[in-house]
């Protein structure tokens, strides 16, 4: 087992070295966005003095290098700065400085929202693709197999908010099942937060399936031709036997990876579908502090993005070593 | 109860190439009777385990059986539907296939696997199947029997497999088990003892069986009937003792004399002369593996002489050939070419001293790149080593065409995988001479390809060297072909030289106990040999055990 360690812990080293190096192109992408926080904010009124000013104040007149380095440290230990847009709003109200909401404070319930959609879209997705993708396997070249194909490409080909608007359409407009809007707010019961997240969820499980399907076929099918299939096969066995007891076993690990990179999506790319459902999640944070160059929000948006791809494929390595028994069990 | 168990009349079976059927078997009649053991034999292509999977009425995808019927035990297996198949498969008719280390799944325990078919065809309970299986690995001699089924097929060696998945086909106590090429892929020492165990647990359970095999001499020990097969086509078929010593067919009788091919063995070299490679005292290792594969080994290899390094698969032999091209720099020692230190790695050595070693390979169809001509395959080297460009060096791959035998006009512009695989090594052997070298390695050349194909090569370079007088360094696990072309012999086990010599010397008594145990387990084409093996050697000296003793 130690070798499997020795693996993970190679692989975790990398992935936090990763981190890094986005953390970086994060700050010096963010350093390129034209026009900066003040004078957005000042909008007509931005006279030199003004601007200056305010940047003092936020501290963007320090050097480049300082400004990366404070910032990446108090990353490290969870805090993220505060809001540009909440600073202002605080003085602006005349409240005092006892009850600042930071960037986590405002991350939190978003990332929150969004995690429960991603769940719930790969709790959907996941089962019903390897479904697929074993069946299609089992029945290839049969209509079933064509038809899964054409239906999940149509599916991943069409533009996410023409789904989603599809699917609005059928499912909420002309037969009112589901609610068009995800309203979530904070006391509602798990039923009726899942009533409200379905819609956005079925456009994101359109969405991903293909992908993961395709490829639970593909690596089943490469195998199929592997001498221990054969012998499976002339041991009598059935179809489905041999498929899902001697080959899936054996097809995990390219599957996994599949999978990973799907959810990886389902957190950091929903932002469309967030926008068509109003789904308060990051990526409507994401995109409304974008447009007021909050900048504090939009790096720690983009590393927790970046954390959530790295985390999800290293969990994907793992895992795909941990499907290899020449790994787990050493001779 | 009729003694008939498999009855195949006129079988016809085509294969799927560039949209259209070509046959591939052409019928085939076969007999076999319960508790009788009919060899099939031939070289590639002869249609032989295409036979063997249809009379478990199986094809492989891009197959089928267009004429003809395959009778079980009655039931004929051309026209019952899928389910009968399924019952008789696994239960009644069983496999074992030519490589049990891809066979069995990497993802199951052996037990598993081995239980798998009479729980599924519901022969017995997972619990009695599991403790039959430990009594048949017991009956099988494998090591630690109570254990091994509990191991992944990744910590089990290959004799030790094929026999579990003997084990495995012995587990619904079928009547019929198509055995197909069982023990190609093993090790000498190691193939004798997985004979033994296949014929005994045939014999006890009084099973029937196909053997299905391109060597004569294991077909002897095992069979009683033996049945010729060419392209697709029955030559003949009789028992095994008139098979051996009075074959009718004019190609049996080809098939039977390729092992006389021997050619005289040079004096050896007087020891004043510099000898053309040295290897002094190698030690080498793969990595930064503390461990070494190589011991000090140290050869000599004269001009125009052939040295056979001799040795089971993880012996080094191979890695030698490394260590003398400068792929793998030794940790310790030298290679010297004509009394001269040549640097350590091929980056280091001039374009004259990358000239003189040449290699030739085991799988042609791997060490040719199959979408490049032959004319640029020979060509480049020609160039590189020659420097000769444009007409002069088309004439001087047509020469080196002519000198392995290939018509220079019909094989200029063909792409490798529009030869033969004996044509493919021959190519190999011509890009070794486009560098006009005074020593070539030959890895494993001949194992790959059939007999008379072998034998074939085997003349080339022995009609090269005469020519050329080159050095070759052959290297190679079949000691047949060392008897016919060696001068000199050195036998490796275990990344150590364990004897060296003339091949008079070593090949005659005294041995080294591995020496002895190497050649007496090579099958002769007695069939009686296996049986008298085992009552000199005893049950509890074979392969691993035998080793072990030696080691001690």
């Amino acid at each position: 087992m130690n070798s499997v360690l020795g693996i993970i812990l190679k692989r975790l080293a990398l992935g936090l070295l990763t981190l890094l190096i986005v953390s970086l192109v994060i700050f010096c992408a963010v350093e390129l966005l034209p026009g900066d926080f003040a004078e957005a904010i000042l909008g007509q009124g931005a006279t030199p003095e003004a601007v200056a000013a305010i940047r003092e104040q936020l501290g963007l007149d320090k050097p480049l290098v300082y400004r990366y380095l404070s910032w990446l440290g108090s990353a490290a230990t969870g805090d993220f700065g505060i809001s540009f847009a909440q600073l202002n709003f605080l003085e602006f109200g005349g409240q005092g400085a006892g009850n600042v909401i930071t960037v986590a404070d405002q991350i939190r319930p978003r990332f929150f929202n969004t995690l429960f959609l991603a769940a719930v879209a790969a709790a959907i997705a996941v089962p019903l693709s390897l479904a697929i993708g074993i069946l299609a396997a089992l029945f290839r070249n049969s209509i079933f197999d064509r038809v899964a194909n054409v239906a999940t490409l149509t599916s991943i080909s069409s533009p996410e908010f023409f789904v989603a608007y599809i699917l609005i359409l059928f499912l909420a407009v002309l037969n009112p099942i589901l609610p068009s809007l995800s309203n979530i707010y904070a006391d509602m019961t798990f039923i009726q937060r899942l009533t409200s997240t379905l819609l956005p969820a079925l456009v994101l499980t359109l969405v991903v399936t293909a992908h993961m399907m395709r490829m639970t076929r593909a690596a089943i099918i490469n195998l199929l031709a592997s001498p221990y299939i054969e012998m499976a096969r002339l041991k009598g066995l059935s179809q489905t036997r041999v498929i899902v007891v001697h080959a899936l076993p054996n097809a995990l690990a390219p599957i996994i990876n599949v999978i990973a990179l799907n959810l990886a999506y389902l957190v950091t790319g929903v932002v469309v579908v967030e926008v068509v459902f109003v789904y308060p999640g990051v990526g409507q944070l994401f995109v409304d502090s974008v447009k007021i160059r909050d900048i504090p929000l939009v790096q720690a948006c983009c590393l927790i993005f970046a954390a959530a791809y790295i985390l999800l494929n290293l969990l994907a390595d793992v895992m795909s070593i941990l499907s290899n028994p020449r790994l787990r069990h050493p001779k | 109860m009729s003694n008939s168990l498999v009855k195949v009349r006129n079988l016809h079976i085509e294969g799927r190439a560039d949209e259209t059927w070509l046959p591939i078997v052409n019928g085939v009649d076969l007999d076999l009777e319960r508790g009788k053991v009919l060899g099939l034999i031939g070289e590639s292509g002869a249609g032989k385990s295409t036979i063997g999977l249809a009379a478990m009425g199986f094809t492989r995808d891009g197959c089928r059986i267009s004429g003809g019927t395959v009778e079980f035990d009655g039931i004929d297996l051309t026209k019952a539907s899928t389910a009968v198949k399924r019952s008789l498969l696994g239960k009644r008719i069983a496999y074992v296939a030519q490589s049990a280390a891809a066979s069995f799944n990497p993802a199951h325990k052996l037990m598993d696997q081995h239980t798998e078919a009479p729980v599924y065809h519901g022969v017995s309970s997972r619990k009695d199947s599991e403790a039959d299986g430990i009594e048949l690995y017991r009956k099988l001699r494998l090591p630690n029997p109570e254990q091994i089924g509990f191991r992944y097929p990744h910590q089990v060696s290959g004799g030790q497999l094929q026999r579990a998945m003997t084990a495995m086909a012995m587990s619904c106590r079928p009547d019929l088990i198509i055995f197909d090429e069982p023990t190609t892929a093993l090790d000498v020492t190691t193939q004798i003892e997985v004979l033994a165990s296949i014929r005994d647990i045939v014999e006890q359970f009084g099973t029937a069986a196909i053997y299905i095999t391109h060597d004569l001499a294991v077909v002897a020990q095992m069979a009683d009937d033996i049945k010729v097969l060419l392209k697709g086509d029955e030559v003949e078929q009789a028992d095994t003792r008139t098979m051996l010593s009075n074959p009718q067919q004019e190609y049996t009788k080809s098939l039977w004399a390729v092992r006389s091919f021997q050619r005289p063995q040079k004096p050896t070299a007087p020891t004043s002369e510099t000898p053309l490679v040295t290897v002094r005292d190698v030690t080498a290792a793969y990595g930064n593996d503390l461990v070494p594969v190589l011991f000090g080994v140290d050869f000599n290899i004269h001009k125009g002489r052939t040295v056979a390094v001799v040795g089971e698969s993880g012996s080094g032999k191979s890695t030698v050939a490394r260590c003398i091209t400068g792929l793998l720099p030794p940790k310790k020692g030298a290679i010297e070419f004509n009394g001269v230190a040549l640097p350590a790695s091929y980056k280091k050595r001039s374009k004259n001293q990358l000239r003189q070693v040449q290699m030739i390979y085991q799988m042609a169809d791997t060490a040719l790149n199959p979408r490049v001509r032959i004319k640029d395959i020979i060509g480049r080297p020609v160039e590189f080593y020659s420097g000769l460009t444009g007409s002069a060096r088309d004439e001087r791959v047509a020469a080196l065409l002519e000198q392995i035998e290939l018509e220079p006009s019909l094989y200029m512009e063909r792409r490798p995988t529009e030869l033969s695989g004996g044509q493919k090594q021959r190519i190999g052997i011509a890009r070794a001479l486009a560098a006009e070298p005074e020593f070539i390695i030959c890895d494993e050349v001949t194992s790959a390809l059939d007999q008379l194909v072998a034998e074939g090569i085997l003349r080339l370079l022995a009609k090269l060297q005469d020519e050329l007088d080159l050095a070759y360094m052959f290297i190679t696990h079949d000691l047949a072909t060392v008897r016919a072309i060696a001068d000199e012999v050195v036998v490796m086990k275990e990344g150590k030289v364990v004897e060296a010599g003339p091949k008079d010397v070593v090949f005659s008594p005294p041995h080294h106990p591995y020496t002895d145990l190497l050649l007496s387990s090579v099958p002769e084409m007695d069939p009686d040999w296996l049986t008298r093996l085992l009552e000199e050697r005893g049950l509890e000296n074979l392969g691993d055990a035998a080793i072990a003793r030696i080691n001690s």
